[in-house]
């Protein structure tokens, strides 16, 4: 293997996903490198989620070949760490922290095998990492949904990652505590490539090194910075958002 | 109570009602946090096929009972991980085939069906002792299933998604996890009968669940819930002459609903002294 295919942690060419014959991903072709920071944004129903989880090899495309550390995604995402979307979690579930960031070591310990020291060192420093050492005997919903949310971070830290898959990572995050959020990935890149997904503009920020638009197709915007042009080049995609801030509110244009 | 105690039916049903008060504690604590109370169900009212095909061969109805239980929680696991269905179409399709069989059955058997009554409804006074030592089987093979996979199950019933990718086998614990439910059926069918069965699953777990958020500490307290309804209901049918199972449930469905109206009120009290200050 020479040295630009292990630098490639996630190569997917020519996806196709069909949900009852509906296309949801088409064509789509990616290569996420070691150190990348890629903020993919698109409307709801646009394919994000289905798209990390092509990637997870929880969903199977109908055509095309992913790659997951020069691995199937069923063997190579265990060098992912994942953190799914908010909504998806019963807040009410009777954990605690530190219990839910355990769960993360299961591939480090195994079937029938009690977690050990080691793992508990691993948690301990997860939750260093996100801020929420100090709480850790507190129930999960008794959290604000930023708390949650680092929570969910550790979790996918403790796994070791070498990439990390964020799932609208910042639609349970209130503004204040966006920047804060994004300070723990501007950290964590040193350490692994980031992807998060979002349908909101806002969300992926300065922070973010490249940029890609996905509504069923994907258009990739890959560069080193975000300038204005950058994100005039995003917005025409074929995706209809409405933007907060500095961008104007309109809807765009197709390619 | 105590002078009760000398008769050997009295006995064995205070055996049974701690049998039983383990099973349902331990896994209805998984029942509610993962919300497959229906399917629990279902596979409880398919059991009644089995009941009845022990009637028609002559065979012991609860091993006939458990054959259904298993051959249900594997069939209803397949067919909701493996097929589009909707699963509540499918529990309740089931449920309903399940009873439709036993009917049959015992309609088939010749002569009149002895305690039919008691398969549905549950009598723990007249729980045999080969019933007795099947139950303490059973509970040996669910307590170390659950020990063993503690952090399996808990993975699970959290966050499956996150387990597949850890590495957790999610499909096939969530098989086990249903053949579990269906031996808890058997265990409880002799004391609550196959129409209460799931609400001894749900109650004394929906109880704990309001004194702790640690899954272990909810099967402790579920358990020992459990066995205080089993043994108040029991005790208020012998005084009150009525039925066992149908008293066991009535009373912790009371409880229940009064610690919820409890703890309504209590939360109404802090909020009304919150605005006082």
């Amino acid at each position: 293997m020479n040295r630009m295919s292990e630098e490639n942690l996630v190569q997917l060419q020519d996806i196709w996903v069909r949900y009852n014959g509906a296309p949801v991903l088409e064509n789509i072709n990616l290569l996420i490198k070691k150190g990348d920071f890629l903020g993919i944004i698109g409307p709801n129903g646009g394919g994000k989620t289905t798209l990390l989880k092509v990637i997870l090899g929880l969903v199977h495309p109908d055509r095309g070949t992913v790659s997951v550390m020069g691995e199937s995604p069923v063997k190579g995402r265990r060098h992912i760490g994942y953190v799914s979307q908010y909504n998806l979690f019963d807040r009410s579930f009777p954990i605690n922290i530190w219990d839910t960031v355990l769960m993360g070591r299961y591939g480090n310990t195994g079937l029938f095998k009690r977690y050990d020291a080691q793992d508990r060192l691993a948690v301990e420093q997860a939750l260093k990492t996100v801020g929420m050492l100090d709480q850790r005997f507190h129930q999960l919903g008794q959290l604000s949904g930023g708390e949650q949310q680092r929570v969910f971070i550790a979790r996918a830290l403790v796994t070791d990652p070498q990439l990390l898959l964020l799932d609208e990572p910042t639609a349970s995050v209130d503004s204040a505590m966006q920047t804060e959020f994004y300070e723990i990935l501007d950290h964590l890149k040193q350490t692994m490539a980031i992807v998060l997904v979002s349908h909101d503009i806002s969300a992926v920020s300065i922070y973010v090194d490249k940029i890609a638009c996905l509504n069923r197709q994907l258009y990739y915007h890959g560069s080193k910075e975000i300038t204005s042009e950058i994100l005039e080049a995003t917005y025409k995609c074929p995706v209809q958002m409405i933007a907060h801030g500095n961008v104007p509110h309109r809807v765009l244009k197709e390619h | 109570m105590f002078e009760a105690l000398q008769f050997e039916f009295m006995r064995n049903a205070v055996v049974a009602g701690l049998l039983a008060a383990v099973a349902c504690g331990v896994v209805g604590v998984y029942v509610t946090v993962k919300k497959i109370v229906f399917v629990s169900d279902g596979i409880a009212h398919f059991s009644f096929g089995g009941v009845g095909l022990g009637y028609l061969l002559g065979i012991n109805p609860i091993w006939a009972a458990m054959a259904f239980t298993l051959a249900s929680a594997i069939g209803m696991g397949f067919i909701i991980r493996r097929t589009k269905l909707p699963e509540d179409t499918v529990i309740g399709v089931l449920l309903a085939m399940g009873m439709a069989l036993g009917i049959i059955f015992v309609g088939l058997s010749p002569g009149y069906a002895p305690d039919l009554f008691s398969y549905l409804f549950g009598n723990i006074l007249t729980v045999p002792l080969s019933d007795l030592i099947l139950m303490l089987v059973l509970d040996g093979i669910i307590l170390t299933a659950v020990i063993a996979l503690y952090k399996e199950f808990l993975t699970l019933c959290f966050d499956e998604e996150f387990g597949a990718i850890t590495g957790v086998p999610v499909e096939k614990l969530y098989f086990l996890l249903l053949c579990i439910i269906a031996l808890t059926v058997v265990v409880m069918i002799r004391v609550v009968g196959i129409i209460l069965v799931i609400a001894l699953l749900t109650i004394p777990a929906t109880l704990a669940r309001q004194f702790t958020h640690n899954l272990r500490t909810m099967m402790l307290l579920a358990t020992a819930f459990g066995a205080i309804f089993t043994f108040g209901g029991l005790w208020l049918s012998y005084v009150l002459d009525l039925a066992s199972g149908a008293t066991i449930i009535l009373l912790s469905g009371i409880v229940l609903l009064g610690s919820f109206g409890f703890s309504k009120l209590r939360s109404k009290a802090r909020q009304s002294a919150a605005i006082n200050e």
